[in-house]
């Protein structure tokens, strides 16, 4: 085997956006007849690599070849073209087209006259689906179907590519323990018929399982490549972080106060059931679970953003009206959004606006805002916070993902809040600059604030809750204490169809 | 496809409401369905405007609009008259099929500035709808074209019939069905869904959206091309003002028929059937008896009303939708009996509860 043509051969490849390098040094060589993994932590780079194979984003650098021909694609078209199929992480489905149509988008079934043959589109898809072994109606409209059911259509639709190189990006985190078996006999066939897998996952039985090599990425440069049987998990585990998790996350310990924050039976409908939780003063609580499980829409839902069906807030004893974020913020709620760009920040104005944007009616005298007022909110907190910019008229555009979170933060922090609700904290933020995010959840928490936070960085959870709450499938799954909240027992409750002896956890 | 499934489809519910406006409108006066001239401006007077809104329906279904069709049709209407006056040896046909290629052209330089310059089509459709009408004020002046200035046998297309069914009206019937077809059974056509249900995973996809864009807004050029021919033959005289406000009556066509205005859904026969629904109603609404006044009330009221119908019903679409999912044995559907020892997911649920609140 050695001496084949590698199907996918790349190395020394590099990616930046803007300051953030989100891959150093990728390489991965990948072999046909071969289902190889590809390990590490999030944030490692592995998206972005899979990215540039599928032709998404562009190298800045490096060497790309497939059966030795050098390759450059620019777009996922060419690489389609040149039978790289890949499947996102965030499956990309149109939801007012039917299933059959979201797969065949493009190379549907011709009749006469080049006409969509819809009988021979239905029976191909019904032929995918029970070699995936689903059964799922291949005219229904992609609308609603669950995040299960999107991984299975674009899972069908990579497999319809008929790719000498098949790549997938944790396909199986959103699967039932059934289908990922089948999904695992179908990598399995396409192996034996020669063409390659590339297969990601953050579960390593998995990799045990099914893959016969593994590649290890940390920090957005390679680690290390092995035949599967000659590497343990713990080898790889250890490789995957590098360095001990107690160094990266100072969570000073605190004791939890009164109960500020309490949620019960919150439900609603298609998206989260029956969701009941507190939060105390003094502690961070986080809300882990696979991505697509429900944690945002609930900490929308308590915030006042989206509406629910039942169930009911409760914040320092009283009762919140549902729908009304103002009333949120005026009992003391704070929710820092996942996507600051889009939500949390308005990008074009400056640092002092967007840090005073939710207290004006507080520092407003007679109705009007005195900017004197403003920019000593504003000075008070970015100092606070160390935020690095030129000055506060400076507009926020132009910084970098860390510093516009401490905005972020600064801003509601400047409310006074009660309870702070974070949601991916430290996405997309520099290593320096995380360190900071976490230092400032953890010192607020010591002083008395009651902290919600949800991140699918697993170290993240682990190194700064005191207690994990893990959401599946829109359902509370398991409360874990500090003590119990290992990466295996959170895994296992986050991951359907892995359920079995969880309850005992 | 079954009757049931017909009667459900969006359409259905416009073609009632057409029939119904028809049905009681010759109740009170039957000559409005029952006289050859009441036969006839019931299927003329709809024929321009259902051109333009199939050609629209295509561009809002890509979640863009065109606002400048009617000064597209104003100058190509020009275009037709002037050429009938300076070159008066060219056969009709191929007068007309200068005026598509220059509707085609107009849609075309839209769709460049959509698909490249990435400016909202609302802004730049407005900003064209300006020129155009420009060109065509400058170009004219207070010139007008006459019937006088056009051969007989084009202004004929306007007024003849054929087995009892107006000329123009066969052309409108064409392109809808080409259409249609298109936007059914066609890669291209289904793309245009695609692009218009989630532009950024059509591009993620690979799929060639510029290319689709230009080719939409093409199309629609094209036919406003069309319609400002229909329009020279239909009324004999074309100022530099024709067709000036038209756009607002097509994009209400549009939406009346049931085509999102988000884009991703919508038919072209959905969009014709606005287009009929909208112009009976306004000839109907004198013959019952109502004032002036209200006339233009009920029509807004009609788009209003389809548009919030609209909304009702993609709401309880996605509720119908997501309550199914809850129903299911999650996740997805793995078939009973297959299931692992120990049961879905789901049967942890009350050990959870007592946990919490532990």
């Amino acid at each position: 085997m050695p001496n084949a043509t590698p199907t996918l051969r790349l190395e020394g490849v590099a990616k930046s956006f803007g300051p953030v390098a989100a891959l150093r040094s990728g390489t991965l060589i990948v072999q046909p007849g071969s289902i190889h993994a590809l390990v590490g932590e999030n944030g490692a780079g592995k998206s972005t690599l899979v990215k540039i194979v599928g032709g998404v984003h562009r190298r800045d650098a490096g060497v790309v070849e497939l059966d030795g021909e050098p390759v450059d694609f620019h777009g996922p078209a060419e690489a389609k073209a040149a039978g790289v199929a890949v499947i996102h992480q965030e499956p990309a489905s149109f939801p007012d087209l039917t299933v059959a149509e979201n797969i065949f988008l493009g190379r549907e079934p011709l009749g006469r006259f080049r006409r969509i043959d819809r009988r021979a589109m239905r029976e191909g898809v019904r032929e995918l689906f029970r070699n995936l072994g689903v059964d799922l109606d291949p005219d229904r409209p992609a609308e609603g179907l669950s995040i299960a059911d999107q991984q299975i259509v674009e899972i069908a639709k990579a497999i319809s590519l008929d790719a000498r190189l098949l790549v997938m990006d944790e396909p199986t985190a959103a699967l039932s323990a059934v289908e990922v078996r089948r999904l695992f006999a179908v990598a399995r066939g396409l192996r034996d018929a020669g063409h390659a897998v590339v297969f990601i996952s953050h579960r390593l039985d998995e990799v045990a399982d099914l893959c016969d090599t593994v590649t290890v990425m940390r920090d957005g440069e390679h680690v290390s490549t092995d035949a599967v049987a000659d590497v343990t998990p713990d080898q790889l585990v250890r490789r995957m972080v590098g360095r001990e998790v107690a160094e990266l996350y100072p969570k000073v310990p605190s004791t939890p106060g009164e109960v500020v924050l309490q949620v019960e039976g919150l439900e609603s409908t298609g998206t989260f059931h029956d969701v009941s939780f507190e939060v105390r003063a003094g502690e961070i609580v986080g809300l882990a679970g696979l991505v697509g499980a429900g944690r945002s829409e609930i900490a929308r839902a308590v915030f006042g953003v989206d509406r629910y069906d039942a169930g009911r807030v409760v914040v320092g004893g009283r009762n919140l009206r549902q729908g009304d974020p103002a009333a949120a913020i005026a009992a003391g709620l704070a929710l820092v959004p996942e996507d600051r760009r889009l939500q949390g920040l308005v990008t074009e104005s400056s640092v002092a606006r967007n840090v005073s944007a939710v207290s004006r009616r507080r520092l407003a005298r007679l109705g009007i805002l005195l900017p004197d007022a403003e920019a000593r909110l504003a000075r008070d907190w970015s100092g606070r916070l160390e935020v690095k910019a030129g000055a506060l008229d400076a507009v926020t555009t132009t910084m970098s993902g860390g510093n516009q979170q401490k905005v972020v933060l600064a801003k509601w922090l400047a409310t006074g809040p009660k309870v702070l609700i974070v949601d991916e904290p430290t996405r997309g933020i520099d290593v320096g600059t995380k360190a900071e995010v976490h230092r400032l959840l953890s010192t607020l928490a010591a002083e008395g604030l009651a902290v919600l936070m949800i991140s699918s960085e697993l170290p993240e959870v682990l190194g700064m809750a005191d207690r994990v709450l893990v959401v599946r499938e829109g359902r509370i799954a398991a409360e874990l204490s500090r003590a119990e909240a290992t990466p295996e027992a959170v895994m296992r409750a986050a991951t359907p169809g892995a359920s079995e002896s969880e309850s005992a956890a | 496809m079954s009757v049931l499934s017909l009667l459900r489809r969006r359409e259905a519910g416009i073609a009632l409401a057409l029939l119904v406006v028809i049905g009681v409108t010759t109740a009170i006066q039957p000559g409005f369905l029952l006289s050859a001239g009441g036969w006839r401006d019931l299927l003329l007077t709809p024929s321009i405007l259902v051109v333009l809104a199939v050609g629209q329906a295509v561009v809002v279904i890509t979640r863009n609009v065109d606002l400048s069709v009617g000064s597209v049709l104003g100058l190509t209407a020009y275009l037709t008259g002037r050429l009938f006056i300076d070159a008066p040896d060219l056969p009709i046909v191929v007068v007309a099929l200068v005026a598509v290629a220059a509707g085609t052209l107009l849609g075309l330089l839209n769709g460049s500035i959509v698909a490249f310059a990435r400016v909202p089509a609302l802004v730049i459709t407005l900003g064209t709808l300006y020129v155009y009408r420009g060109v065509t004020l400058t170009w004219a002046g207070s010139d007008r074209i006459d019937a006088g200035d056009m051969p007989r046998a084009f202004l004929g297309l306007g007024t003849r019939q054929v087995l009892g069914v107006p000329v123009l009206t066969f052309i409108a019937a064409i392109v809808l069905v080409a259409v249609a077809y298109y936007l059914y059974t066609a890669r291209g056509g289904r793309q245009l869904y695609a692009i218009g249900s989630d532009p950024d995973a059509a591009a993620l996809q690979g799929l060639p959206v510029r290319r689709r864009l230009l080719w939409a807004f093409a199309l629609n050029g094209a036919l406003a091309g069309l319609a400002g021919v229909m329009f020279a033959a239909r009324y004999g005289t074309v100022s530099s003002g024709a067709g000036a406000g038209l756009e607002l009556q097509v994009v209400g066509a549009v939406v009346v028929g049931g085509v999102a205005i988000f884009g991703g859904s919508g038919t072209a026969v959905g969009a014709a059937l606005g287009a009929m629904l909208l112009l009976t109603i306004n000839r109907a609404l004198p013959v019952v008896g109502i004032p002036d006044f209200w006339q233009r009330a009920v029509v807004g009221a009609l788009i209003i009303g389809a548009i919030a119908l609209d909304r009702v019903l993609a709401n309880r679409r996605s509720r119908r939708l997501a309550a199914a999912r809850d129903a299911e044995p999650p996740p997805g559907s793995a078939p009973p009996g297959s299931a692992p020892p120990g049961g879905g997911p789901n049967d942890a649920g009350p050990d959870d509860r007592e946990e919490a609140t532990a």
